[in-house]
C-alpha cells in the first residue's frame, strides 16, 4: 500500500472515530445537567442582546467602573486560579519529582480550559472583540503597555499547556508516532510556560498599578505584581487540591483501583507546599503593611474588610494547612483550601471592583446578567472538562 | 520547546528593548514642543459656548445652553460632550470651571493601550483610534482624571474624549472651544508660552490667583493648565494626584520582564538537567573515586 492510501484510511478511521466520540454518554438528568443547561442557554440569550447592543444593555458597567466581574472575577480571578498547572509542570518536569506525577494531566488540563474558558470571556467585555488580533499581527504594538505584554503571554502559555498536553489527545486518537514527538516537546513547553507564567501572573497585577488614586491604599501597593505572583502559587495548589476532592467523588469509577494512600499523601504535599507559600505571602502583606504605614487606615469599615481577607482567608487557612499536613488529618486540609480560595477571589475582587473607587457613594454591583454570563462560563468549561476526562486517558496513564 | 514559539517569543521580547531606547532618542532630538490650553477660571462667565462649539466641531450632542439648567449640579464629561462647564460656589463667589481631557505629558491611557489607539500625538493632543481599539476599557482605569469615556449602549462602542481638535490643528487652525470663548478665558499655545504667561499674571496680581498653576506639575504635566481664584480642591480638581507622571508606575515591572523571560528559562533548563536520574551517578562514582579520602 503506498503512503496516500495508508493516511486517506487513517484520516477515514479518526473521523469514524471522533463522530462516535462526540456522541453524549451517561445519565442526562444528573442535577449538575438540569442546573447548567437552563443557565448556558440563558447565558446564550444574553450575550445576544450584549452583542446587538451593547455591553451596557446587559451589565452594570458605567463611565466610573468599566470593569466588573467579567474582568475581576473571570478573568483576573480565574487565571489566579489556574496557575496550578505551572506549578505542578514545575514540580515534575524541572524537579522531576514523580510523586505528583499522577495528577499532572488533570491539573494541565484544567489549566488550559481555565485559560480557554476565563481568558476567553475577556472577548465578551472587549468592546470591539473583532480587533482582537490587532495586538497580535498589528502594525501598532503598543510595547510600553503592560496589557500588550499580558495579551502575548496569554496567548504564547495557552499554546505551550496544549503542547503540554497534546500527547494525552494523541493517545486518545491512537497517534502513536505523533504521540512521540509532542511527548519531546514537553519540557520546552514546561519551562517556557512556567516564565510565561511568572510574567502574566504578575502582569495582571501590574495592570492597576496606574490606578494608584483610584484602589484604597490597603490594596494599592507598588508591590502589587509580586503579590499577585506568589499568591497564585498557593492559589493554584489549593485549586487542584479542591479539585481533586470533586473529581475524586464525580468520577470514582474512572480512576479505577487508585491508591487511597498514595493520593493523601499527594494531598499532603501539595499542602505543605501551600502553608509555606502562605506563610510568605503572609510575611510579603505585613511588610508593606509596615512599610506603607497602613496602621491608621486599619480603623473603619475598610480596615475590617481587609483584615477579614489577611486574617480569616489568609493566616487562618495557612495554620490550617500547616496542623492538617503535621498531624495528617485530611479533612482539615481541604477546608483550608476552600477558605485560601475564597480568600484569593476577596482579593482579585478588592484590587479591581470593590475597593475599586472605593470613595464613590453609588459603587458599582453585578447586574444579574453579568452573573449568569459568569456561570455559563464556569459550567461550560466543567462540560467540557467532563467530555475530555471520560474520553481521553487524562485520570491514568498507559 | 517549538522553535517557532521561541522565535517569536525572543523577538517581540527583543524588539521591547530597542523600541524603548528609540523612542527616548526621539525625544532628545524632537524640536516641535507640545502644545497645550491655558484657562484662566477667573475670566469664565459660564457662558457654555465652548460646550457648544466643541459638539458642533466633534458631531457630539449639542446641548441647549439657554434652557437645559445645567449648572444645578457639577456634571462630567459623557460619551455624548466632550468638554462640560460647571459652577462651582467659593469664598471667592460663584467660579465656572471647563472640563475636558488633560492631555499629560506623559499620558497614562497613551502607555496602558497594547495597540497605539490612545496615541500622543508629537504636536502634543492624545487621540483614540476606532480602527486599532480593543474596547478593553482600561484606559479608563488608568486615567487619573477619569477622561475617556465609553459607549456602552453600543455594538461598535467608541472611546469618546477630546482630541484638542487635533484635525483643526492639522489645518492651521486653533481648538473650536478656544475659537468659540469670547472672553480670552481659553488660550491656545506652547505650553512654555503658556507658562510664561499664566506666571506673569500671577506675578501681578498675586492677590487675585492663588499661586499654583494647575497642570504644571499634577500627574507629570499636563497640557492644559489652569488658574484660579481660589483653591483648587473647592473647584472641583484631584489635588492628590502627585507629580509623578503615570507610566513611571509601570516602570519597573516593565524593566524586570526581559530579565525574567531570559534568566527564568535559563535556571530551569539548568535545574532539569541537574535533577535528571537518568544522568545520575552513585555518591562514590563522582568527583573522587571510591576509597580516595581513605
Amino acid at each position: 500500500m503506498n503512503n496516500t492510501a495508508v493516511a486517506t484510511s487513517e484520516l477515514n478511521r479518526l473521523a469514524r472515530f471522533i463522530w462516535q466520540e462526540l456522541k453524549p454518554r451517561g445519565k442526562w438528568l444528573t442535577p449538575f445537567n438540569i442546573i447548567s443547561i437552563p443557565t448556558i442557554l440563558v447565558g446564550l440569550a444574553i450575550l445576544y442582546f450584549r452583542f446587538v447592543d451593547g455591553i451596557g444593555s446587559v451589565t452594570n458597567l458605567n463611565q466610573y467602573y468599566p470593569l466588573g466581574i467579567w474582568i475581576g472575577f473571570d478573568v483576573v480571578t480565574g487565571v489566579a486560579l489556574a496557575g496550578g498547572a505551572y506549578v505542578i509542570t514545575f514540580v515534575v518536569y524541572v524537579m522531576r519529582l514523580d510523586k505528583y506525577h499522577s495528577i499532572v494531566r488533570v491539573t494541565v488540563l484544567n489549566g488550559l480550559l481555565a485559560y480557554i474558558f476565563y481568558a476567553g470571556a475577556l472577548t465578551l467585555d472587549l468592546g470591539r472583540p473583532w480587533h482582537m488580533v490587532n495586538p497580535i499581527i498589528g502594525n501598532s504594538f503598543g510595547y510600553n503597555s503592560v496589557l500588550f505584554l499580558v495579551s502575548w503571554h496569554f496567548l504564547l502559555y495557552m499554546l505551550t499547556m496544549a503542547v503540554e498536553f497534546s500527547p494525552v489527545v494523541a493517545e486518545w486518537a491512537k497517534l502513536e508516532k505523533v504521540r512521540k514527538f509532542l511527548a519531546g516537546l514537553t519540557l520546552g513547553a514546561v519551562i517556557l510556560g512556567i516564565t510565561l507564567s511568572i510574567l502574566h501572573q504578575s502582569g495582571l497585577g501590574a495592570l492597576f498599578l496606574m490606578a494608584k488614586p483610584k484602589i484604597h491604599p490597603l490594596w494599592y501597593s507598588e508591590f502589587i505584581p509580586l503579590l499577585f505572583f506568589v499568591s497564585s502559587i498557593y492559589a493554584g495548589l489549593s485549586m487542584i487540591i479542591f479539585e481533586g476532592t470533586i473529581s475524586h467523588k464525580v468520577f470514582k469509577d474512572l480512576l479505577g483501583g487508585h491508591d487511597q494512600h498514595h493520593y493523601e499523601e499527594i494531598v499532603f504535599g501539595l499542602s505543605k507546599g501551600a502553608a509555606i507559600t502562605m506563610f510568605v505571602y503572609y510575611f510579603f502583606q505585613a511588610l508593606v503593611f509596615i512599610h506603607e504605614k497602613r496602621w491608621q487606615l486599619i480603623t473603619d469599615a475598610w480596615g475590617y474588610w481587609y483584615l477579614l481577607e489577611v486574617i480569616g482567608f489568609l493566616l487562618v487557612p495557612c495554620f490550617m494547612f500547616a496542623y492538617g499536613v503535621r498531624n495528617r488529618v485530611i479533612g482539615i486540609v481541604k477546608v483550608a483550601a476552600v477558605l485560601a480560595l475564597i480568600g484569593i477571589v476577596l482579593n482579585r475582587l478588592n484590587v479591581t471592583v470593590i475597593a475599586y473607587r472605593w470613595y464613590d457613594v453609588v459603587k458599582y454591583y453585578p447586574s444579574w446578567q453579568e452573573v449568569v454570563v459568569t456561570l455559563m462560563v464556569v459550567f461550560t468549561e466543567i462540560w467540557v472538562f467532563r467530555w475530555i476526562v471520560t474520553r481521553m486517558p487524562v485520570f491514568s496513564e498507559k | 520547546m517549538d522553535r517557532r514559539q521561541f522565535l517569536v517569543t525572543t523577538a517581540t521580547a527583543g524588539a521591547v528593548l530597542p523600541a524603548r531606547n528609540a523612542s527616548a532618542a526621539n525625544a532628545t532630538k524632537e524640536t516641535k514642543e507640545f502644545v497645550g490650553v491655558l484657562v484662566d477660571t477667573t475670566r469664565c462667565i459660564g457662558c457654555r459656548s465652548c460646550e457648544v462649539a466643541c459638539s458642533e466641531a466633534n458631531g457630539n450632542f449639542v446641548p441647549d445652553v439657554k434652557s437645559d439648567n445645567a449648572f444645578a449640579q457639577v456634571r462630567d464629561t459623557s460619551e455624548k460632550q466632550y468638554t462640560v462647564v460647571n459652577r462651582f460656589k467659593t469664598d471667592k463667589g460663584e467660579v465656572f470651571v471647563k472640563r475636558q481631557c488633560m492631555h499629560c505629558w506623559q499620558a497614562a491611557c497613551v502607555s496602558m493601550c497594547l495597540v497605539n489607539a490612545m496615541y500622543k500625538t508629537k504636536e502634543g493632543p492624545v487621540t483614540w483610534n476606532g480602527d486599532k481599539c480593543l474596547g478593553c476599557r482600561f484606559c479608563m482605569v488608568a486615567c487619573p482624571f477619569d477622561i475617556p469615556k465609553a459607549e456602552y449602549l453600543s455594538w461598535n462602542p467608541r472611546i469618546m474624549k477630546c482630541t484638542m481638535c487635533y484635525e483643526r490643528l492639522q489645518e492651521g487652525k486653533r481648538p473650536a472651544c478656544v475659537e468659540a470663548c469670547p472672553t480670552d478665558t481659553l488660550m491656545f499655545g506652547q505650553k512654555r508660552e503658556l507658562m510664561e504667561v499664566a506666571r506673569h499674571r500671577v506675578y501681578n496680581h498675586p492677590d487675585k490667583y492663588v499661586h499654583q498653576i494647575y497642570g504644571e506639575h499634577e500627574a507629570g504635566g499636563t497640557g492644559w493648565l489652569y488658574l484660579s481664584a481660589v483653591p483648587f480642591e473647592q473647584l472641583g480638581f484631584r489635588t492628590d494626584l502627585g507629580t509623578t507622571p503615570y507610566p513611571e508606575y509601570t516602570k519597573p515591572f516593565l524593566v524586570s520582564v526581559p530579565l525574567i523571560l531570559f534568566g527564568v528559562p535559563a535556571l530551569l533548563l539548568g535545574l532539569s538537567e541537574l535533577t535528571d536520574r537518568k544522568k545520575e551517578v552513585g555518591e562514590s562514582e563522582g568527583w573522587t573515586k571510591t576509597g580516595a579520602s581513605e
